[in-house]
């Protein structure tokens, strides 16, 4: 079980103001269960999600993972402890081949045992995410990639990682409506052959309904926690809601209607 | 003719894959310490040694499809200076890959130094690969030295491929290269570079294109590591209808210094010459990336260097 208790994240912004982007989450989330984070641009779920792996630290409050206190421990430490986390953008590399970086992530793989994941093994992880695993295998994860192919090999990685806890920050983002349907179910097969915690950042309805539980985010706040047919009027409310700063902006006849 | 020692061959071994006593086909020249040491020639493939300086002339045929020609340097005296002549000619139509380098092991206290200086004249039509790896090993205080000087006279219709690699080990470099091509001919250059400790590498590109139709691409990739110095100088002359691009793109590390130079000359009103150079250290993002995966931050900085150097 992964557990945020009373978590803050403060940054300091360009004009030395303090602001706070996650204001007192805290958080359970189970084994064995799918949970969706969903709010507006800039309710804090990216941010969230880099706490959870360690790329962030938080001004205040603890991250527990089985009991185990997390909060110190660094992102090789966390990845190593069984956390995985797909990017909401990719990071490319030059000369880095999609084999590669398939390795990489298997290497902690204990159903891979000591064996490094072999070219078949890695080909089924990109099959999983619709990429023809022969034409890509090789390919370098560079420029040349289009965002879509590169946001799969990014899924691909996590998948061939098999960890407990794996957090995908906007895995639709990107593909393809056809590719999509296909999508969801690598996230349900995951879910039952892991058995751990999968947790998907996504303004996705369909992804919304695979849920066990949505968690709505909201400027750094946990608003709500619950099933999706509850949750519907919060969801668009807290939409409207983020919208509201607009207003500050004061608009010129032009501009109205533009929010 | 002489045996190599167990030095030599793994140093053969390092720069050109050759095992020790293995024939790897084609045609083969081994200089040892300033000597010949092998030499196989084959039909379409011919050596002789230079009468007037040290060096040999190399006589691809045209009936020469798709063969290698072997013609590694290795040296592991220290406190040695060889300097080498080697002309290539390769006859029209003419394929052929050349795997060329220099390993040098110097454990004792002088400087060991290889100038090798080659000279490509390459007829119509042909295809010529050129691999040339150096690497530099022992833990003596005298330096290894190795400045070589290319010339490319390429006809019409050529590919004309350079892959040139220098990884480790090398205290001091001055690479000349200067490429002369012809019509509808094509360079291709790929210089693949690391440095580390106090070691200086100096690249100079000269690229003219003089024929109608002519291309030139030529990229370094570097990693300068530690104390490094680099200067990349790419120059590409367009004097007829063509396309020249050039690139560099360094990765920079601790107090490493990095210095691209790109100069076009466009002569021609249908000359169409690009450069680019980017130099900086490792994205932050790629390393976040590779931790995530459970990879410490050295292991994360080393698969992106291995595979940035690949
Ligand atoms: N290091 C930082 N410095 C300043 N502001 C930051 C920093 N990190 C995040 N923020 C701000 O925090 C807020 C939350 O960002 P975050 O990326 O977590 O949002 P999000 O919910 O993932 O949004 P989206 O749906 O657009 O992906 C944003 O307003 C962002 O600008
Ligand atoms: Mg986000």
């Amino acid at each position: 079980m992964l557990e945020l208790k009373n978590i803050i994240f403060d940054v300091t912004g360009d004009d030395k103001k303090k602001k706070r982007i996650i204001d007192d989450v805290s958080l359970k989330l189970d084994e064995n269960k799918f949970y969706v984070i969903t709010g507006p641009n800039g309710s804090g779920k990216s941010t969230l999600a880099k706490l959870i792996m360690g790329i962030e630290t938080p001004t205040s409050g603890n991250i527990l993972l089985n009991g185990q206190d997390i909060t110190g421990l660094d992102i090789t430490e966390r990845a190593k402890l069984g956390i995985s986390f797909a990017l909401q953008q990719p990071v490319r590399f030059k000369g880095i081949q999609v084999l590669d970086l398939l390795k990489m992530a298997a290497k902690n793989n204990e159903s891979f045992k000591d064996k490094a994941l072999s070219t078949g093994e890695a080909c089924e992880y990109l099959s999983a995410v619709g990429l023809c695993a022969r034409e890509y295998i090789n390919r370098e994860v560079n420029s040349s990639l289009s965002g879509g192919e590169l946001k799969r090999i990014e899924i691909a990685t996590v998948l061939a990682r098999g960890t407990k806890v794996t957090l995908f920050d906007e895995p639709e983002a990107g593909i393809d409506l056809w590719s999509f349907q296909n999508l969801i179910s690598v996230f349900e097969d995951m879910r039952k052959s892991i058995r751990g915690t999968v947790v998907i950042i996504s303004h996705q309805e369909r992804i919304l309904n695979i849920a066990d539980e949505i968690i709505l985010l909201a400027d750094g706040k946990i608003k709500k926690i619950g099933k999706k047919e509850d949750m519907l009027i919060d969801i668009l409310g807290a939409g409207v809601a983020s919208g509201a700063f607009c207003g500050k902006i004061q608009p010129t006849d032009k501009d109205k209607g533009a929010c | 003719m002489s045996e190599l020692n167990d030095a030599q061959n793994a140093l053969l071994e390092i720069i050109s894959g050759i095992k020790k006593g293995h024939h790897p086909g084609g045609a083969i020249n081994i200089r040892a310490n300033g000597q010949l040491a092998e030499r196989h020639v084959s039909e379409n493939i011919n050596i002789t040694s230079k009468t007037d300086k040290p060096g040999i002339d190399i006589w691809i045929k045209s009936t020469c499809q798709g063969e290698s020609c072997y013609i590694p340097v290795v040296m592991d005296e220290s406190g040695m200076v060889d300097v080498v002549y080697n002309d290539f000619h390769v006859e029209d139509g003419a394929d052929v890959t050349i795997v060329a380098g220099c390993g040098i092991h110097n454990c004792g206290n002088s400087d060991s130094q290889h100038d090798g200086i080659h000279r490509f004249f390459i007829g119509n039509n042909a295809h010529v690969k050129y691999v040339e790896n150096h690497y530099g090993s022992g833990d003596g205080n005298g330096k290894r030295i190795l400045n070589p000087v290319t010339e490319i006279h390429a006809g019409e219709k050529c590919i004309v491929e350079m892959e040139m690699v220098q990884i480790k080990g090398v205290d001091s470099t001055i690479r000349k290269t200067s490429s002369f091509i012809g019509k509808n001919s094509k360079l291709l250059i790929r210089e693949r570079l690391m440095t580390h400790g106090h070691q200086t590498a100096i690249s100079e590109y000269l690229t003219e294109l003089n024929g109608e139709g002519s291309s030139a691409d030529v990229v370094s990739r570097s990693v300068a590591k530690d104390d490094s110095y680099q200067k990349y100088i790419s120059n590409i002359v367009g004097n007829a209808p063509c396309a020249g691009h050039t690139e560099c793109d360094a990765i920079l590390m601790d107090n490493a210094r990095v210095i691209a130079v790109p100069e076009l000359d466009a002569a021609n009103i249908d000359a169409s010459l690009v450069h680019e150079a980017a130099i900086g250290k490792i994205a932050g993002d790629q390393i976040i990336k590779l931790r995530t995966l459970g990879l410490t931050e050295e292991e994360a900085e080393n698969a992106i260097i291995d595979g940035f150097l690949k």
